[in-house]
């Protein structure tokens, strides 16, 4: 266990942490804009793995990997537009619908995947970004600044939704509509667009967050590859409060679990892949049950909102 | 007592209709003054329930056709495999742990709870379940074996959720949250077991050791189907006295329209949080242990049969009521069953039946919608709509 801190080592760890936190950074971000205006998004799981296979199919056709993240952004969109009009719109059981869209992003994938790919085919590595200076830099300078240009937007990201959150009129909206609708109407504010707003959002970055864990964490696509990860993205929300800052401490410390599985593989201590499966889940729900009191959600998450009643 | 029924009225009254657990709500209620109901009324909600069925099994055709499959050959199929021959034996094999499954569902949903545990319960169940059985079976009478192994596989479903019911219970947190993490945990254990102290060394595949067919359930005579079927069959109608008939079913119906209220009408609504997931995991750990020992008798490493999944739509269009969710389990075991073999033929993979249940469960609260819209007389659109819309698109109201 002495090599346990030489380059490669340290590399491959940072490596499997950013591949485990970055897909979950992202859809955490949609999850968290949907969350503090009272949607509740429990399809997530489905949109990922929609905007996932959407991705791998348009980089696997197109040879471009900008083209398959814009592509499976869009498909989450398209997937939330089913959400925005039932839940939104008509204000259909949001936990009813979220699981009919899980079941048929995983369905409806495992089904296209079987039909045209018989064996797997994988994606070439996408050409990185390397920050100079930086990336010469020993350690971090190979893992944390010679990365996909995706590393990078998503912090840029994660910031401009902590500003919007925060900062503007819009954001404001966001989080009365989840606060307390009734207010927002009486303010002149439209509780509808906004939500509708907030659940296109939610769908745009849980497909960007499917497709980068497709075509740049994984490399291509299999069903079922989000594994949870989009309940895991409703926790990680649920611990930030809204907090963006604390949405990426928290995808991170998810990255750390999955990283030091793949790592303690590398080493001759064996452990069984089900527990290193397991760990992250073991982890958040220790979380969930050490910070019970911290999980909190806007009061009027997962209510249909009706114009004037009680 | 008086002020105590007033109370729980207006806590039915106060009910949304934002979704179909207060619809169940309403379906319940009546079921106790069955003769009151119309033959309209009845009419009304067998094209409620059927409907989304039907319009599953259309939209479920035009996505065969886009991709160029004959759906007229998939579904032809699966009625051949699964009722004609020996196919209808199957299917009701298949209903055992289904209908458990359901009633399990049933019990915290009517309570406006969620357990989507389910996949662990069941996994967890089944596996210790089977890992126990040849020791128990060398110092134990066979039925004696089989009683004890019920026993624990409702222990070990229950056990699985107390967790999340204390969690709830003390500090509120998100119970669909904590039950789905302690599912990936349980799913996790489980196959620990089967690749460690559980597995078979004699097979190359990681499985557990099988029970041999003499210490399985018996069959119902002259048929291929276990003696578990009648156990689930007692089971739902009990439960379904329990919740329709007892004290304890309307303090749930209470609890279930608005915790507040029943804390306010004496209720210990921590008590009823904890008392219905120990319920629902014990049904699923029955159903666990009525599938192994009277099915499969064996589980392999990373099976998953996925019943719980398949089942919450069916328990939905059943309204929450138990003994209605017979029918709709029927039909599932029925698609189910012979759908394995009738994706193959249609070269198809068995994950097209998820999209057929996900397509059930978002016509079911379209249609479920609809029909509120039309009791109570009012518009289709919801009232905020309208204007919204409007105002997206620019235009001044109009009514």
């Amino acid at each position: 266990m002495t090599d346990i801190f030489s380059e490669p080592f340290v590399i491959a760890f940072i490596l499997g942490c950013i591949t485990g936190a970055i897909p979950l950074l992202i859809a955490s971000l949609g999850e968290t804009i949907g969350e503090q205006s009272g949607v509740l998004n429990l399809g997530i799981e489905g949109m990922m793995l929609i905007g996932g296979y959407v991705a791998f199919v348009t980089t696997l056709s197109t040879g471009s990997f900008a083209l398959g993240l814009i592509a499976g952004t869009l498909a989450g969109v398209a997937t939330s537009v089913i959400m925005m009009v039932l839940n939104t719109w008509l204000g259909l059981n949001q936990i009813v619908i979220g699981l009919a869209i899980t079941l048929a992003g995983g369905g409806i994938t495992g089904v296209l995947y079987n039909v045209y790919f018989t064996n797997t085919p994988r994606l070439g590595q996408e050409d990185t970004l390397a920050i100079p200076f930086l990336s010469e830099l020993p350690y971090v300078g190979k893992s944390l600044f010679t990365q996909s240009p995706m590393f990078y937007l998503s912090f840029v990201l994660a910031g401009l939704v902590a500003w919007m959150l925060l900062r503007t009129t819009v954001g404001l909206r966001f989080r009365a509509a989840g606060q307390n609708p009734n207010s927002l109407d009486a303010a002149g504010g439209n509780v509808v667009v906004t939500r509708s707003a907030a659940v296109l959002l939610g769908g745009a970055f849980s497909g960007l967050g499917g497709a980068y864990l497709a075509i740049i964490a994984a490399g291509t696509f299999t069903p079922f590859m989000t594994h949870g990860l989009g309940y895991i993205a409703i926790v990680v929300t649920m611990l930030a409060r809204g907090r963006i800052v604390w949405v990426i401490l928290v995808s991170f410390l998810y990255g750390v679990t999955v990283a030091l599985g793949t790592v303690l593989q590398l080493t001759s201590f064996s452990l069984p892949t089900d527990v290193i499966k397991m760990f992250p889940f073991i982890v958040v729900m220790i979380v969930l049950i050490a910070f019970a009191r911290g999980s909190y959600v806007p009061p009027a998450l997962g209510e249909p909102y009706t114009r004037g009643a009680r | 007592m008086s002020d105590k029924k007033q109370v729980v009225d207006s806590a039915m009254r106060t009910v949304s209709t934002d979704g179909i657990p207060a619809e169940s709500l309403t379906a319940a209620d009546t079921a106790g003054q069955r003769s009151k109901r119309s033959g309209k009324e009845i009419a009304n909600l067998l094209i409620r329930t059927i409907t989304p069925v039907v319009l599953a099994i259309i939209a479920g055709g035009l996505i065969l056709l886009a991709m160029g499959k004959d759906p007229l050959f998939f579904y032809g199929n699966i009625i051949n495999y699964g009722i004609m021959g020996r196919g209808w034996q199957q299917s009701l094999v298949m209903m055992t742990p289904l209908l458990l499954l359901a009633a399990g569902l049933i019990v915290v949903f009517r309570g406006k709870l969620w357990n989507l545990g389910y996949d662990a319960q069941y996994l967890l169940a089944a596996v210790l379940v089977i890992g126990f059985a040849p020791s128990l079976n060398a110092v134990l009478p066979w039925w004696l074996t089989l009683i004890v192994l019920t026993l624990l596989g409702v222990a070990v479903g229950a056990a699985w959720t107390i967790v999340p019911a204390i969690l709830k219970a003390r500090f509120e947190t998100n119970e669909i949250i904590t039950t789905l993490m302690m599912s990936f945990i349980g799913v996790g254990i489980a196959n620990l077991l089967v690749r460690g102290p559980f597995q078979d060394p004699d097979v190359v595949v990681p499985q557990t050791e099988s029970i041999p067919l003499d210490s399985m359930l018996p069959y119902i005579p002259g048929t291929r189907i276990h003696v578990g079927l009648i156990v689930a069959v007692v089971v739902v109608l009990i439960l379904h006295w329990v919740l329709t008939r007892t004290s304890f079913g309307l303090r749930l119906d209470i609890f279930g329209a608005n915790p507040k209220t029943a804390m306010h009408v004496g209720i210990n609504t921590s008590r009823m949080i904890v008392t219905l997931f120990i319920i629902s995991g014990g049904l699923i750990g029955l159903a666990a242990a009525m599938d192994m020992l009277g099915l499969w008798g064996y589980v392999r490493s990373n099976w998953n049969p996925e019943y719980g999944a398949a089942v919450i739509p069916f328990v939905f269009l059943a309204r929450l009521n138990v003994l209605g969710s017979i029918p709709f389990v029927a039909f599932y075991a029925i698609v189910a069953n012979g759908g394995q073999i009738a994706a193959q033929d249609s070269d198809l993979s068995t994950d097209f039946i998820l999209v057929l249940v996900a397509l059930i469960l978002i016509f079911m609260s379209i249609i479920e919608y609809i029909g509120t819209r039309r009791d109570l007389g009012q518009s289709y659109l919801p009232p905020g709509l309208k204007t919204s819309v409007a105002q997206i698109f620019g235009r001044k109201k109009s009514s």
